[in-house]
């Protein structure tokens, strides 16, 4: 695998730069893989003609994982764990997109309150991401302490989801038609006590940024771009919302129950990167709006379907029951049957339309997933936004867009 | 009358028999055209001001092989306006997997056509820059093909450790 | 109580060269900053102040190879990446050091394909392997010690 020839010829090349890269008036500058302020592994391609940059070529794939592919040979419920390392800021908000896909392909019934306590830890993952958006972006912008005081409320969230799946990342908690258990004692306690806290905390975050001239210099006016360019490349997410269009799919085509929770949708002017930084902040809000409603109607009652031809039964019926130890057997052996036909289900990631196609051939694996992710449709726009801008501007463009490489490689 | 039903409607309409077939599968529908149709049926749905299907949700393949018509081409589209998703197929020969690009109607198709036609291999007629986009410049074949194989690696047990980690190659300093 | 109360006030100490050079080697290990996925998040969190890495003396996360001597490969690794990550490899000065941080980069972990490398040790040689998807801070900070352990005990004929 060493001897990969990596020379390209440069015929095939010439379309992404303009005629005065190739007579050597304007420099051409490799960015990546390896760079702290790419978030990962893209890398990018930038003509600058001084300081300013004429095009930039993205060039992703360097995570690519091969998930599809391997979500194709394993049982519907096996694939899961694929999802958790998919988008690895928002794992439990992919692991709801496949539930959600899969509960549409098998018609199955989640209860009430499994779909509640769904909705309170994607929230709150949404929050972690926000906060390790926030992190980095401070990061980028030359703000290092923002860096420590994310990370430390991040931990706290981590450590909830660690109470109830007992990993602080790869949760895999939700299951098609519920949860893997209900969450243990202590968990509305430490919710609410994160919810009294962080408030406060998000005002130190904007006390630390959002007046600080130092860091509204570096990003108010770069990298704006307008609704009807924004929807047209397909970005969605906070980066559409800052451009001044209010779509949200929670709001739009409610799943999971969010039409029962009262929320806004925080929405930006000039669509450029403070904007999207004031958007995200906003969005942190919200997503605490949302857990507190959750928290004070979350309903009693089963975490997982009773439906034995597609959930396991609990460990406690197999002692007892003939019919349930079968059951059992056959579901973590075979699997359960999908019905032919496709679906596909779209949720809102912290960044962005996360789409999942799944198609079934009657068999107990998938025969096709596709997921639509929101980082490929925003790196995707990257050329335009930086058009134009210093290289120092790419930087905090990238950070304020918030790819996750893992997310729009696969 | 929902805006779905209606799109079905004004496309069978406008096109005629290049409408193959209409699913409805878990409330979702899905239209199955003549590839030769897809570009204006996206035009179609864009452009009316009723249905205006202003956003292209996602686009992707499914490899049917060793059966035929082998590839089957996902659009899905979505309307901002009426909160409504559509679904597009366009099914390929394995003898020819082309189909027109829609990257002047969805500008965003651009990416995702690159990455049909690297993960499948179905090229996309007059696209502006059909590069591979996720796997490196020369690698051979198309992973999401059926008839690719998943590259599995032997798992090492106790039993047979030492026999495979002879055959690992461990790099060098 | 410091050194001069044992010493008296001669003001030389004896000890080996291996011991001067080995503690001079941990105690100023500076590893590259080189993400590649999830356990990318983890090295994150164990920098940041809960878990506080730079009690180890770590707190630089150099991002040029030329500078450091500690190479993190945290997160799963691709056939498209991995020349890239030899490259960065040996770019490093001598002596350098692996860690291969989750399962992903041990062994390939739960992605037996294509386009997942099995191991980093494929690529680059690996010192300590650290297990986990992804290990928690205190597993990688684990890791580091043990690597300190390994460092601290090398022979004046393990550097040339």
């Amino acid at each position: 695998m060493l001897e990969q020839n990596l020379e390209i010829t440069v015929d095939e090349l010439r379309h992404l730069v303009s005629d005065r890269a190739l007579e050597g008036e304007t420099m051409l500058l490799n960015m990546g893989p390896q760079h702290p302020s790419t978030h990962g592994v893209l890398r990018l391609l930038l003509e600058l003609d001084g300081e300013r940059i004429v095009t930039c070529v993205p060039d992703i794939g360097f995570l690519h994982t091969g998930i599809e592919k391997s979500m194709e040979t394993k049982a519907y419920e096996k694939a899961l764990v694929m999802t958790d390392r998919m988008d690895y800021l928002n794992n439990l908000g992919n692991n709801l997109c496949y539930c959600l896909a899969v509960e549409k392909l098998v018609d199955l019934d989640v209860p009430e309150r499994a779909m509640a306590i769904r909705v309170l830890l994607v929230e709150l993952q949404r929050i972690a991401s926000h906060l390790v958006f926030l992190a980095t972006h401070g990061l980028d912008t030359g703000a290092m302490s923002v860096f420590l005081y994310c990370f430390r409320e991040r931990e706290v969230i981590l450590d909830i989801f660690e109470m109830c799946s007992g990993a602080r990342m790869m949760t895999s908690f939700f299951r098609p038609g519920g949860l893997w258990r209900d969450v243990p004692d202590g968990f509305e306690e430490a919710v609410r006590s994160f919810v009294e806290s962080f408030p406060k905390r998000i005002k130190m975050y904007e006390d630390l940024l959002t007046k600080n001239p130092i860091y509204t210099h570096r990003t108010q006016g770069i990298g704006a771009i307008s609704s009807e360019e924004a929807l047209k490349w397909g970005l969605t997410g906070p980066p559409l919302r800052a451009t001044g269009l209010a779509w949200d799919l929670r709001k739009s085509n409610p799943y999971s129950g969010y039409e029962r929770y009262d929320f806004e949708i925080p929405v930006g002017v000039n669509g450029d990167t403070y904007d999207r930084y004031t958007v995200r902040i906003g969005e942190m809000r919200q997503s605490l709006r949302i857990v507190e409603q959750v928290l004070d109607t979350l309903p009693g009652g089963p975490v997982r379907s009773d439906n034995r031809k597609f959930v396991p039964p609990p460990r406690s019926e197999l002692g007892h029951s003939m019919e349930a130890v079968i059951h059992h057997f056959k579901l973590w052996t075979e699997g359960f049957p999908a019905p032919k036909g496709s679906v596909f289900v779209a949720v809102e990631s912290p960044r962005g339309e996360l789409g999942c196609y799944l198609e079934g051939d009657g068999g107990p694996k998938p025969y096709r997933v596709h997921f639509r992710t929101p980082s490929f449709a925003t790196l995707q726009t990257l050329p335009m936004l930086c058009k134009d801008h210093l290289v120092a501007d790419v930087v905090a463009i990238i950070s304020s867009l918030d790819p996750v490489l893992g997310d729009s490689d696969r | 009358m929902t805006v779905v039903e209606k799109a079905v409607a004004k496309l069978q309409r406008a096109l005629g028999e290049s409408v193959l077939s209409v699913e409805e599968f878990r409330g979702q529908t899905s239209v199955t055209l003549d590839p030769e149709a897809v570009v204006n049926a996206c035009q179609m749905l864009r452009d009316d001001a009723e249905l205006d299907f202003n956003f292209l949700a996602a686009l992707t393949a499914v490899d049917y092989w060793p059966s035929e018509p082998r590839f089957k081409i996902v659009y899905q589209l979505y309307s901002l306006a009426n909160k409504e998703f559509i679904g597009l197929r366009a099914q390929l020969s394995n003898e020819s997997p082309e189909i027109s690009t829609i990257e002047s109607i969805y500008p965003n198709a651009n990416w995702h056509e690159r990455e049909v036609f690297d993960m499948f291999g179905v090229t996309f007629k007059d696209h502006s820059d059909q590069r591979r986009i996720i796997m490196p410049y020369d690698w051979e074949g198309h992973p999401l093909r059926k008839d690719y194989p998943l590259g599995y690696e032997e798992v090492q047990f106790t039993f047979n450790f030492d026999e495979i980690d002879k055959r690992k190659p461990y790099a060098k300093e | 109580m410091g050194v001069e109360t044992k010493l008296g006030n001669l003001g030389f100490v004896t000890t080996t060269l291996e011991k001067v050079v080995n503690w001079g080697r941990v105690r100023a290990m500076w590893p590259v900053l080189f993400g590649l996925a999830c356990c990318a998040i983890e090295m994150m969190a164990a920098q940041s102040a809960d878990y506080d890495m730079s009690r180890f003396g770590m707190e630089l996360m150099r991002a040029s190879p030329r500078q450091s001597d500690l190479m993190i490969v945290a997160g799963r690794l691709t056939r498209k990446m991995s020349p890239v990550l030899r490259r960065i490899y040996d770019q490093m000065p001598e002596p350098k050091y692996v860690i291969a941080l989750g399962d992903c980069s041990s062994c390939g972990g739960i992605f037996n394909n294509y386009a997942v490398v099995p191991g980093v040790d494929e690529i680059v040689p690996v010192d300590v392997y650290i297990a986990g998807c992804p290990p928690r801070p205190e597993a990688l900070i684990h890791g580091i010690l043990t690597l300190y352990d390994k460092v601290e005990n090398q022979k004046v004929k393990d550097w040339a």
